[in-house]
């Protein structure tokens, strides 16, 4: 079971989190062309390892925070707020 | 060798010494006219039915492992047409069209049982929705019927119609829904296609996908490299993966949904029951496990198993829908991996590469669909265009906004 720890509220159980996608796309600029939208909304790499991601701690401080999880072992390498600029373990990365 | 009742009699009086392996274990040739990736229901129906429908029998399929061990072994085993969206309706409809005439056709039994689906409803507005829903299966030629309180505790007694937080109000039941023996449907193709020469190559781990100038013209493998004129993917749960190798990125991720099976116990639910509005369905198999799952865990992952939470959440909806299964011991669990596209419904389509063909996107609705799967695949690779049964299911639905989105959830795969 994932335990994930909240920047702000420490080591939490995985049921305290809804999850919510890919943290890696970026929202592009408002006249970005009609490709770029697509690619946000809907192109996604889904890696086989190192994933980042969004969860959602709405059983707990109900901010949304970073994760850095591996989608083969379910091991989580890093949390932190949505500014943080996390990295990718270097091993691992399929 | 065809199976059949004087067959079984003849083999009997032989000591049982004569039956054949139900396929070869061929190495594989250096050219196909078609390679089908991916060994599973899909990849193998496709096999099967271009063999059948459109005379090509020069085709391989690559499996990584060994067939039927990946999703058409990991799921529920349930069949069903009830949707919505004409799109879908239609396809599934032929799906369980196959399925009813299978076993004749490729000569082998599925356990094909048609003991009913019913989708158990909690109020006004969902009796209405479900009836909306009955009426556009109708519309479609597709068979629906909302039971009242009184007819579904004939049907299934065992309900707790008076559960306090979800009363049961009736259900929308198909009646030739039901379930399919997995494994068999898996066999039952393989050696269907196996005997009009479809080489089946397993433990064959597809590495690379060679594209020139703008076309597929082979793969490299664990085997060696494979050249072929046509290839399709049909690797569910690894399909961003598969489409990678040729540069493709697709609107999919992968997430685990986890089923279960209790102790084998004496005959209980004759039919399909799903508890939507508690993520949780069940039915009983012929060996006499209960048979169950709910919801996605809800994250990206490619572990063929899941959390504690969904198990937990999977169990409340059960106790609270059917408590009589309280005392009941859970056999084994275990999870599989879903393609989730971003609404809900899967790809059947042509690529951005001439001549590679794209089958995924299941979801976890892959199993029912195996059959029109296998044949609609086959017609797009054929053809080199779709059937208009899935005309619908392609990657470009996204960008025109012709989401067939059955939920209604929009682009958030581990809700759809």
């Amino acid at each position: 079971m994932h335990q994930i720890n909240c920047p702000w509220c420490g080591k939490r159980d995985e049921a305290e989190f809804q999850y919510q996608g890919d943290a890696s796309v970026k929202r592009p600029e408002p006249d970005a062309s009609q490709d770029e939208f697509f690619n946000y909304v809907y192109m996604r790499d889904n890696p086989k390892g190192w994933h980042t991601e969004w969860w959602h701690h709405i059983g707990g401080c109900r901010q949304w925070i970073k994760v850095v999880r591996n989608t083969i072992t379910h091991e989580i390498h890093a949390t932190g707020g949505p500014q943080d600029d996390l990295e990718l373990p270097k091993a691992d990365v399929k | 060798m065809k199976y059949s009742a004087l067959s079984i009699l003849r083999e009997g009086l032989r000591g049982h010494k004569g039956w054949k392996p139900m396929w070869r274990d061929p190495k594989p040739k250096s050219h196909y006219d078609v390679i089908i990736i991916g060994g599973g229901g899909h990849g193998l129906a496709t096999a099967y039915y271009l063999a059948k429908e459109h005379n090509i029998t020069n085709v391989a399929v690559l499996e990584k492992g060994w067939i039927g061990g990946g999703n058409v072994g990991r799921n529920t085993t349930i069949i069903r047409s009830n949707y919505l969206h004409p799109a879908n309706t239609h396809f599934y409809e032929k799906s369980m069209k196959l399925w009813e005439g299978l076993e004749r056709d490729f000569n082998f039994n599925a356990m094909v049982s048609q003991r009913g689906v019913i989708n158990l409803f909690h109020s006004d507005p969902q009796r209405d929705a479900f009836a909306r829903r009955g009426n556009a299966m109708r519309l479609a030629g597709v068979d629906a019927e909302i039971l009242s309180p009184e007819q579904l505790r004939e049907h299934v007694p065992i309900l707790d119609f008076d559960n306090a937080r979800f009363p049961i109000k009736g259900g929308l039941l198909q009646k030739r829904g039901g379930t399919v023996r997995h494994d068999a449907v898996a066999w039952g193709y393989a050696r269907g296609a196996d005997s009009r020469g479809v080489d089946i190559i397993q433990n064959c781990e597809v590495k690379d996908i060679i594209v020139e100038g703008g076309k597929v013209v082979g793969v490299e493998t664990s085997k060696g490299q494979i050249k072929a004129n046509k290839i399709g993917m049909a690797v569910a749960g690894h399909t961003s993966q598969v489409a990678k190798m040729a540069g493709i990125k697709l609107p999919i991720e992968s997430h685990v949904l986890q089923a279960f099976v209790s102790e084998g116990i004496k005959p209980f639910l004759d039919t399909v029951v799903t508890f939507g509005a508690g993520h949780f369905y069940i039915s009983q198999s012929d060996k006499g496990g209960l048979v169950f799952g709910g919801d996605l865990d809800g994250y990206n992952t490619y572990a063929q198993r899941g959390n504690l939470p969904m198990m937990e959440h999977v169990m409340a909806g059960g106790m609270a829908i059917m408590p009589a299964i309280g005392r009941v011991r859970l056999l084994r669990h275990w999870g599989g991996i879903m393609d989730m596209s971003f609404d809900g419904s899967p790809f059947i389509c042509k690529t951005g590469i001439d001549h590679l063909y794209l089958n995924g996107g299941w979801c976890y609705g892959g199993f029912k669909a195996t059959p029109a799967s296998g044949w609609c695949f086959a017609h797009t690779i054929a053809k080199d265009q779709p059937h208009k049964l899935n005309e619908k299911f392609t990657i470009d639905r996204f960008r025109e906004g012709k989401m067939i989105d059955e939920k209604g959830v929009g682009p958030n795969p581990w809700i759809q």
